[in-house]
Formats: C-alpha cells, structure tokens, sequence
C-alpha cells in the first residue's frame, strides 16, 4: 500500500516511520516472502490521535504469547503514557508495516528495539511541535503522561492529543533522539495485566472462526484417507440430496457448502469416494532407519580443531544414539480462514503466523495483485509454528472465487493432524571423549533431519565437528512421507534432548555428579549462572545417578536466551512417570513484563512434558493414525508439576526471546531424571510407560 | 425433519425450527452468533465447547438440540451480569492465564459447574473435575490458583 493511502485508513495524527534493523542471520534459511525486499521497507508505525490515544502497528500476531502487551509497554515507556492509552494492532497487512512472521522468539527481540526507536522519535517530535505551539525552547520542556509541559511551569503544558490534531505530520529527527535509558524505566520491566485477557475472558475475542460475512458459506472439503493417495471414483448423489447443499468439484477439490458448517459435513459425510493409496514403505517404528539410509552427505555446521586429535586425547569415549518422532502442533484452535471477494479484491481473515506470506500466497491462487489482498489476523488460538502454513486460507479463497460468495473453511481435528507440518522426525548420533580428568575432549556430532539450531555446543570443547543431514525445512524428496516444518523452537528439541541425555550418560559412567560435570566443561559465565541459580531453588544434592532420587538436569542457549531446568520425577511400577517437580531459571537479558515471562516458561514447561512422555505421531506410509486428542494425548491437568520459575537478572543486555526457550530442556530433564530413578536410559522419546517398563524388564 | 425447540439462553427466550438431531455447538456458533463457545475436537474430549445447562457444564458438541427443550443455557457471553465480570472471569484477568485464550470459555463454564457443586474445593478437586478441559497453551497452573482465587473471593460474600 502507498503510504498516502495508508493515512487515510489510519486517520490523522503525528506518524513516525523507521526501519527494523533485522539482522540477516536470523533469516536462518527462511525464504525471504517473494519479491518483497526486507529489511529496507518501513516496518512499524505509531499513531497518536486527537484523543490522545497511541496506536502501534505490528505485522506479527497475537498467537497467546503476550506480545501485544509488551509491544504496549515499550511504547507506553518510551512516550511516557499510561500503558491502557497504548493499542496495538497486529497482524493487518493494511494496516501494519511488512513482517517475516511470528516465530523464533523474536517479536519483543527485534521488533521491540525498532519500536522504541520510533517511539523516541515520535516523543521528540512531539517537543518540538510543543514547543512551536508554546512559544518555548526545546529544552525548557518535558513529557509527563501524555503531556509536554514547561519543566519550570508544569501548569503551562499542552497534551499529546491536542498537538496532534487533524494534523499529519511526517517529520524525521536526525540524528536519531537517545531512547530512555532503562533505568529510568517505570512500565517496562513491571508486571503488567494482558491488554486481551477481559475480551478472551468474556468470549468477545474473535478467533478466524467467529468471523460472520452476511451470505457466507462454510464449507466441508472432501480428505484423502493418506497422502499421496489418487481419486478413483466418487458418488456425490447422497450429498446432493442434502438440503442447501452446494458441491463445487475443481480439479482434485470437492467442496460441499452450507449455511451451517455442520450440516455441510452432514452432507461431506455421505460422499461414497474410493481412493488409490499408494503402498506404506515406512512407519513410526522404521523411519529412523530409513531417514538415516536416506539422508544426503550434509553440511558442517560448526568445527573446531581436529576430530582425530580429540580421539587420541580420550580416555574414554561413549557412543550414542538418539531419535525423536513426529510432533504435532495440536493447537486447540484448528487452521481457520475466511475470504470474501468483492470487486477485484479479497479480505482474508485467518489463523495465521505469516499474514505477509500469506497474502501473497492468495494473490498467486486467485490470479491478484498483492495489493488488491487484505489478510487480517483476529486473535489466533495457538500456533506453535504449525500456523506458518495456511493450506486452509487457499482453500478458502478458492472456493469464494468459484461459489461468489464469502466462504470459511474450518478444518476439524481430524484435518488439523493430516495436514498438520510436524516436527520433523530425526536421529542424533553423538562420539564423544573425555580425557582422564574428565575434561570434554572430542564432540562428534550428527544430526539427521532434525535441523541445526542449538546444535552448536556451549561446552568447552577443543575437538568437535557438528555436521547436519537433512534439514528441517529442506528434508528433500523422499525423506518424509508428509510435510513437515517449524515447531516450538524447532530443531532444539531434538538437539538439546540428545545433547543433555549424552552429558548425563557421560557424567553418570565418569561418576560424576551431573551439574559438577557440566560446570567442569563449561567456561560460558551465563551458563554457569542459570545453571547455579536453578540448583540453589532447586536444592540442588550432589550425587552420582542413578541415585533412585530421579532427579534430573538440562541446560540450554536458545538464540542467546540461557536457560537451565532441573526436575524431580517419580515412577510407577506400570512404568508411568509423574514428573513432580521442575525448577526453571532463565537468563533472556531486560524483561519487559516479568509476569508475562513467567506464564511463557510456565507454559513450555507444561507443553513440553508432551513430547516428553506421550506426543509422537503414529502412522503407516502417508496415513495418519492419529485423528484425534484420544489417541494423541496431550499434557492436562493432572500432569501439572510443581513450576518454580526464576528470571536472572541480566538488565545490560537487550531483550532476548522467551516465547520457545523453556521447552527445549523438557526431553533431556526428563530423561535424566528417569535414569536417576531407575537406571534406564531412554534414547528415544517420547518416554511412554510401555518403552520405559520395557527398558526396565531384566533381559 | 425439524422441531420448535424453545430454551433460555442467557436469560433471553429462544424458540428454534431446528433438527433436533443437530449438536448444540453448531446452533449456538451459526445460528446464534454466540461464537464464545469454541470447537476443538468435536468429539467430547477437550472441552473448548463446554457450556451451562441448568447451571450444568455440558460438552455443547456432543449435546443435541432436543436436549437442549426447556432448558436454561449459559454460555461464556452471559456470564458477567449487569457489566460486572463473574469473580471467575475476574480471577481468570487477574492472575493473566489466558495465553491464546481458545480453551478459555470452557475452561471458565467448567469451573463454575463445580465452584456450583462444591464451593471450596481442594486443589486435587480441582485438577479431577478439570482434567477433561485442555489448554495447549499450558495455563493450567494459573487456572488452578485462578479457581482458588475466585471461591475466596466468592465465599467472602462476592456476587452468586
Ligand atoms: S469440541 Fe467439544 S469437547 Fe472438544
Ligand atoms: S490458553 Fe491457549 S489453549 Fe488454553
């Protein structure tokens, strides 16, 4: 949208236009959204009204994490008004400036420092039209609660609302004005109450789904039983008969359309299809055997000194195995989307974390120009990654076109699993050495198709080679036999269970107490902290496992969020673990809104206990098994541990990620705690009482 | 084949020709634009759709309409009376649980079917009647204290 244009969307006011500085690195492999040049277009907007409200545009979305109050925060701060003058609309490429998307903990990491620029410039301005309109120096005046008065005079002032009216005022500070230093920070930094928590408290949130177009059709849309199976024959004449039934055939789509979704799924359920599937050649207990046969030579990732070298320095040298399955997001809300289309133009409402990458993607289905594309993102009930694709939102912009009227398409659970982009299954082969003062010496390390992130070690070693096979994002033909993609700090899940199990299984053959061992290889300081921090709420008793205490620890760094985790499980002769207690401490530098920081690890520590101990995808070939939460359980109430959350204070550095960090550290945590309990180790998660009663049978 | 079907809903009379074979969640999200009531599973096992009837936690998915004849319903949009929040729905704001928040308004009907029952429950009371409502976004810890917060404040004499 033209600049002009979007003014007259927005209304009046004083606007600021800054550029995020992004850091390429962080692109990580990302496909950079078609033709759009990033970083160099504007990326965020403040607006004051005349009633003296602020209005911030972000293109990330609201997924549960709390991002729409820190945002309001940082503004609020940095303007000096009070935070429930400060909105923040998200996620509307018409109104918000291009955005990669929502993952990757990045939104408060780099989104935040942009928008505090732009709210110290927007503050300065401010002044400087304050002091035209009071006829005073610059330096005579100070902003207090949406006010610029005459420091000398504090009754001689004039708001923000008033010098912002009707005027649209497009001014640049140069050079840049200095932001606050924190220190002087009276919101940021203090608990503040969600801005959405009354409207989701009240059932007023509106999510995709309760989007209501007059005239608009929600249609059911006719599933495969595999992926990879072909249409043999179908008999639509049962749903035909259904009454206000509407079927639209397209190329491989059938579509029956109603004005009540159930009822269309009455009439889907009576369409006789016979389908071609091909032959299963894998399932989920022979993958790992086949990603491992398949995987391509791969790339390193990270080396240091010289493998050979580090194996003649070992005295002992442990080799290990690890693998971890599918995971499905499994958001409670599934992908929904609406799209009306009127003279040229479609509006897309949509569960999405890429509302940029997805207007593009309707443009292309339905033959538009970008522009003539709105995507708006409503609250969105969970992502997790799984939200970065929106097949949903396609389906329904085709089937718009073709019925003329606005459609939603809400896949049930059923269709939530199929198509789900999991969390790619993989395999870690890990050689390790450690010298005769039990000094790390040799890291050989091999990833298959799990992803590199967190894979490079943060311990102390002069020999390691880290070498990848497969990414995540780029599995290849043949290597998966459905999609798969980025999911709750994607590739870390895998690497930390296996680099944390490995250090505990060192440890526990070196006889060493498996904290003492890690602060023996470590010289990283941060570490040190959260893993001294965790230890000291803890109560932290050294010992050497398995001391039948079932006590376990794992440690992390997460794009430069530290984060250490400790747990106490027991287990049930049935083999069942009830993980009893989990002490998390988190280094993530400045925390905008501790109280927020704290439901993000509280909530990956919950999450995070599913892929631990019961979340993994069954299936055969490119059929889904799971169809449902009965045979894919997810973590309730009953598993709740004991949370014990510790935020280290590291106020010099910037605001780091806290959306993903805590979940990474579940699978090892557990794991080790397991092995202190009984002395089984378990290389393959998730941890279900079966695998580890049988792990535990005398042989 | 439809029936009249006549209900309360939210203190408001609502006659329905309706197939009385329809699952309530459906009526309430479509023909009554009371979108609060959420579906997650369809099939009776998460709770995102749970709502009153007769004061009673339902899973409005697996609830035909022709249960549903003469009876009072509430759904999370009727909850506030007269502006002010339920103390349920205020302990909910107060301790921030809500995260994506779509498991929120079956989460809230649940716990008022059994604050209804059993005014001060355990904790263990409450994870048991509570077990079958999934938060993906792992608030339980928060729900729970939430709960513990709004009986308090409910024995203390606060509004129902
Ligand atoms: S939608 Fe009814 S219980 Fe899940
Ligand atoms: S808050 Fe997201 S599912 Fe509960």
């Amino acid at each position: 949208m033209k600049r002009r244009e979007f003014m007259k969307l927005a209304g009046g006011g004083v606007f600021v236009f800054f550029t995020i500085g992004e850091p390429r690195d962080w692109l990580e492999g990302q496909q950079r959204a078609g033709g759009r040049d990033y970083p160099t277009d504007f990326n965020a907007y403040l607006r004051i009204a005349e009633d003296g409200k602020v209005t911030g545009f972000s293109g990330k979305a609201e997924l549960g994490q709390g991002t729409q109050t820190a945002l309001a925060q940082i503004a609020a701060e940095e303007l000096d008004v009070a935070l429930d003058r400060v909105d923040i609309i998200m996620g509307d490429t018409a109104l918000c400036p291009w955005d990669m998307g929502t993952f990757g903990s990045r939104s408060i990491k780099y989104f935040g420092p942009a928008l505090r620029q732009a709210a110290a410039e927007a503050r300065a301005v401010l002044i400087e039209l304050a002091s035209e309109h009071l006829k005073l120096p610059v330096a005579q005046l100070a902003t207090k609660d949406g006010l610029v008065q005459e420091k000398a005079n504090p009754q001689n002032r004039v708001s923000y609302g008033a010098l912002a009216k009707g005027k649209m005022i497009e001014r640049h500070i140069d050079p840049k004005p200095p932001v606050k230093p924190p220190s002087e920070y009276a919101i940021v930094g203090n608990p503040a109450d969600r801005k959405d928590s009354v409207l989701k408290a009240t059932g007023k949130a509106q999510y995709a789904g309760d989007i209501r177009l007059p005239g608009m059709l929600y249609a059911r849309i006719l599933r495969p039983p595999a992926h990879g199976a072909k249409l043999k024959t179908i008999d639509l004449s049962g749903a035909e008969r259904t009454e206000g039934v509407r079927i639209i055939q397209d190329g491989d789509m059938v579509a029956v359309l109603h004005r009540s979704s159930d009822l269309a799924e009455r009439a889907l359920s009576k369409i006789k299809a016979e389908w071609d599937v091909p032959e299963a050649t894998v399932d989920d207990e022979t993958i790992y055997e086949h990603l491992v046969k398949v995987a391509p030579a791969g790339d390193v990732i990270e080396e240091k000194g010289n493998l050979e070298e580090g194996r003649k320095l070992a005295t002992s040298v442990f080799e290990e195995t690890y693998f971890t399955p599918y995971v499905a997001h499994a958001p409670v809300e599934p992908h929904t989307a609406a799209v009306k289309i009127e003279g040229g133009s479609a509006t897309v409402w949509a569960s999405t974390q890429r509302p940029f990458g997805l207007q593009e993607e309707v443009a292309q289905a339905l033959g538009l120009a970008v522009e003539k594309v709105r995507v708006i993102t409503p609250f969105v009930g969970g992502g997790f990654g799984g939200k970065n694709r929106n097949r949903q939102t396609v389906e329904a912009a085709l089937l718009a076109k073709l019925a003329g009227a606005p459609v939603q398409v809400a896949w049930n659970r059923s269709e939530e699993f199929f198509y789900d982009t999991f969390q790619p299954a993989a395999v870690v082969k890990i050689v390790s050495g450690l010298d005769a003062v039990n000094k790390l010496v040799l890291w050989d390390y091999v990833i298959f198709f799990g992803g590199e992130r967190t894979s490079q070690p943060f311990y102390d070693i002069p020999h390691y080679r880290i070498l990848s096979r497969g990414s995540w994002g780029r599995g290849g033909a043949g290597a998966h036999p459905f999609e798969v993609g980025a999911w709750r700090a994607p590739g870390s899940n895998t690497n930390t269970f296996a680099r944390e199990s490995h250090m505990d299984a060192m440890a526990a053959k070196a006889g060493l107490d498996a904290l003492e061992f890690r602060l023996l290889n470590l010289k990283d300081e941060r570490m040190k902290k959260v893993l001294q921090a965790a230890a000291e709420k803890f109560g932290w008793k050294p010992g050497k496992a398995p001391s039948g205490r079932g006590v376990g620890l794992a440690c992390v760094n997460y794009l430069n969020t530290y984060v250490a985790t400790m747990a106490e499980v027991a287990v049930e002769k049935s083999g069942t673990i009830k993980v009893k207690r989990v002490v998390c401490a988190q280094d993530m530098g400045r925390v905008i809104n501790p109280d927020g920081a704290r439901a993000q690890i509280e909530g990956c520590i919950t999450m995070g206990l599913g892929y631990c101990l019961s979340e993994e995808i069954h299936f055969r070939g490119g059929a889904i098994q799971d169809r449902n939460f009965d045979t894919y359980e997810i973590p309730r109430f009953s598993w709740l541990p004991k949370i014990e959350t510790i935020l280290v204070d590291n106020p010099g550095l910037e605001p780091q990620g806290g959306g993903e960090p805590p979940i990474v550290n579940m699978g090892a945590v557990v794991a080790d705690a397991v092995f202190d309990a009984t002395g089984a180790r378990l290389y393959r998660l998730p941890i279900t009482a079966a695998r580890l009663k049988a792990a535990l049978a005398p042989r | 084949m439809k029936d009249m079907i006549r209900f309360e809903i939210n203190g408001r009379p609502v006659s329905l020709d309706v197939d009385p074979e329809r699952m309530l969640l459906w009526i309430l999200r479509t023909e009554l634009g009371l979108t609060g009531t959420k579906y997650g599973c369809g099939e009776g096992i998460c709770g995102a759709c749970t709502v009153l009837v007769d004061g009673e936690a339902v899973r409005s998915c697996q609830y035909p309409m022709k249960d549903v004849h003469a009876k009072k319903l509430t759904t999370i949009e009727g909850l506030a009376a007269d502006g002010r929040l339920h103390p349920l729905q205020e302990a909910f704001v107060r301790h921030n649980v809500m995260q994506c928040g779509f498991c929120t308004s079956g989460m809230i009907l649940t716990a008022y079917s059994l604050l209804r029952k059993n005014p001060q429950p355990t904790r263990e009371g409450i994870i048991l009647a509570m077990d079958d409502n999934f938060c993906r976004c792992g608030g339980y810890m928060r729900i729970i204290e939430a709960i513990e917060t709004a009986a308090q404040e409910m024995k203390k004499g606060a509004r129902r």
